[in-house]
């Protein structure tokens, strides 16, 4: 986990973060200073990102954050107040939804009730007035995708929720669209086809090699699917990166606490490579902040170690105890009053003292948002 | 006594009143359509029903329910789609209500003042320069006034059909490439379908046996069973010949109801 100072350099010299303003690969969607608003309201703020096509990208956030608000955006279902939003580098504000080379996996799949399996499949094809026996084959085809095979009659009510899943996924696919949107489709399901879903449509993107655009609120859903998440709060994008990138070095406040679990101390820059937080002093990575500037800093549950209280870098009373499978999951308190979550797989008891020990580089230190702090 | 017992005790009331004024006038109804002018026992009023007169006057009564029901659907869709959109829905459902409150027959005699000679309608047609006309005891006037009466009952149903309609389809719709138009046609009015149906039929049904507005709008221009009715009972005192053609026009009803279906089912659901 050592980042060059560089990268330190960019990440802690910028507040809101402008989504990967470029792009490696060929850029399919742009946004530039796109902001919307419903009678006053701002649910995005001026907001500006690219996107490459035939990656995964996912929206996470908040439920009023804006990611249905951008996704909706891109479908063409609402126009933008302000800003421009480029598909293939031209704008595409005055396309209606139905002229543009876009899909959309709806939150409760919106299948048709009055059409069965295999209509609904078809449903995009017929718009286009294609001849009835490619219509056959591509909706097979697209059955077949989704291992959906047999039950091209069957009417949606029958189906479950899984499997309506898969035929709002098979309808959305069969128009070979560039990009796919996916707004929040694995909600609905229970927790064990959530993940067997989350596994599917990873593999789907990859062999359709198609932009996903997948919107959630579960943050471990975005971690294990995704190539790029943008985190947004309040309208705003509050980080973009990998997953790693977001887990390992998140940005601000809000994002630690949303992304995982972590301890979130104040805190302040004494100088560069030195913090200090819980009454002492640390070494860690982190530079190119104002002198006694006050910040926030994170460390991950799994990155404390536990030691003899004479050893720790910290010593905490033990306050509870939850055996979680893979570790255990210990409470405390130091001696200033803060709260200390941990994750190890050694076990301490209740009220024992322990000291804590952890790697300058597990310190991540953030910026204090100034207007709005976390959430 | 089980609770189950008791509740079944509530439902005399109601079981009173199914009886005194739903069962029994049927009852009667049927008995007197086998009854001659002197009392006797006959089937010659259905014989009667059949012949050409009566049959004309069926069709007369259909055809203009079935103009009633078409101006209605016509008007009262789009309104109902248009409602949906609207910003103050309450204010303007209650706005399409409250002439629904106002007795029946005060707004046909308001219609008899705004469409007679000297009437609202005719001095604006003259200050136009198209000139007075009859208006009063036409087609034109019947159907009007008709559908102005029952177009809250066409439009309330398919308002419901369509505030059901979760929008998502509609959005789906357009995602999946169709126009506003194919939208419209492929996705919400089939979604929708139960309450055009519960609709028609709430218009269609009392347009067949309409006589009040016939009579007062009409005139004698149109002659429909419900006129025939009245007249049958009140005018020529053949009671007989009135409750056939009311045993027929309920049976006409009943076939209806069940052809086109209790409407709300399959549409929606």
């Amino acid at each position: 986990m050592h980042f060059p100072l560089s990268y330190v350099l960019i990440r802690n010299s910028e507040h809101q973060e402008d989504g990967g303003l470029e792009v490696n690969g060929e850029e399919i969607i742009r946004f530039e200073r796109v902001t919307k608003e419903y009678d006053g309201t701002v649910v995005l703020d001026d907001v500006s990102f690219a996107m490459e096509r035939g990656k995964f990208y996912t929206l996470l956030g908040p439920s009023g954050c804006g990611k249905t608000t951008i996704l909706r955006l891109i479908a063409g279902f609402i126009e933008p107040t302000e800003g421009t939003i480029y598909f293939h580098g031209k704008p595409i504000q005055n396309v209606p939804p139905n002229k543009r080379q876009v899909n959309t996996v709806f939150q409760d799949y919106a299948l048709f009730p009055h059409l069965d399996v295999f209509e609904n499949v078809a449903f995009g094809l017929r718009v286009k007035k294609m001849k009835e026996a490619d219509i056959r084959q591509k909706v097979s085809e697209a059955l077949r995708f989704v291992n959906l095979e047999g039950y091209e009659r069957r009417r949606i009510q029958e189906m479950s929720g899984g499997q309506r899943q898969r035929v709002a996924i098979a309808r959305a696919i069969v128009n070979e669209p560039e990009v796919l949107l996916l707004d929040e489709p694995l909600s609905a399901l229970d927790l064990k086809l959530r993940t067997e879903m989350q596994y599917e449509l990873r593999e789907l993107q990859r062999r359709l090699g198609i932009t996903f655009i997948f919107v959630t609120h579960d943050q471990e859903e975005a971690l294990a699917m995704s190539d790029y998440i943008f985190v947004l709060n309040k309208g705003k994008i509050q980080q973009f990166g990998t997953p790693k990138d977001i887990y390992d070095e998140p940005i601000n406040r809000f994002v630690a606490d949303f992304i995982g679990e972590s301890n979130i101390l104040s805190g302040r820059m004494i100088d560069d490579f030195l913090v200090e937080f819980a009454g002492k002093r640390f070494v860690c990575v982190d530079r190119g902040f104002a002198p006694n500037e006050p910040v926030d800093v994170v460390i991950r549950p799994e990155d404390l170690e536990l030691a003899a209280p004479e050893d720790g870098q910290i010593v905490i009373r033990v306050d509870s105890l939850l055996f979680r499978g893979v570790h255990y999951e210990i409470c405390g308190y130091d001696e200033n009053g803060n709260e200390w979550l941990v994750h190890s797989t050694k076990k301490a008891e209740v009220g024992e003292t322990v000291g804590l020990r952890f790697e300058p580089e597990a310190i991540h230190v953030m910026r204090v948002e100034r207007e709005d702090e976390g959430a | 006594m089980t609770e189950r017992a008791w509740r079944n005790w509530y439902l005399i009331p109601y079981g009173i009143w199914l009886v005194l004024f739903v069962v029994a006038p049927i009852v009667f109804l049927v008995y007197e359509s086998f009854l001659d002018l002197d009392g006797h026992w006959t089937v010659a009023n259905y014989e009667n029903v059949l012949t050409p007169i009566y049959l004309k006057m069926m069709a007369y009564s259909f055809w203009y329910a079935f103009l009633i029901t078409l101006v209605s659907l016509l008007i009262g869709y789009p309104t109902a789609y248009w409602l949906t959109k609207t910003r103050h829905k309450q204010l303007w459902l209650l706005l399409l209500i409250l002439p629904m409150w106002v007795n029946l027959l005060l707004k046909v005699y308001a219609f008899l003042g705004l469409l007679g000679t000297y009437g609202l309608a005719n001095a604006l047609l003259q200050t136009l320069g198209i000139g007075a006309r009859q208006l009063l005891f036409t087609d034109f006037s019947f159907v009007f006034v008709s559908v102005y009466i029952f177009i809250p009952f066409m439009v309330l149903p398919i308002f419901n059909a369509l505030e059901e309609l979760p929008p998502s389809l509609v959005d789906a719709a357009r995602d999946l490439g169709a126009s506003a138009w194919t939208t419209f046609r492929r996705v919400v009015f089939p979604l929708t379908l139960g309450g055009v149906k519960a609709g028609c039929q709430a218009v269609f049904i009392p347009s067949l046996s309409l006589f009040m507005i016939t009579r007062l709008v009409a005139g004698n221009r149109v002659i429909t069973l419900g006129t025939a009715i009245e007249q049958h009972f009140l005018v020529t005192q053949n009671w007989g010949m009135g409750a056939t053609i009311a045993v027929v026009l309920m049976i006409a009803m009943a076939v209806i109801v069940g052809l086109t279906g209790s409407g709300r089912k399959e549409g929606s659901r």
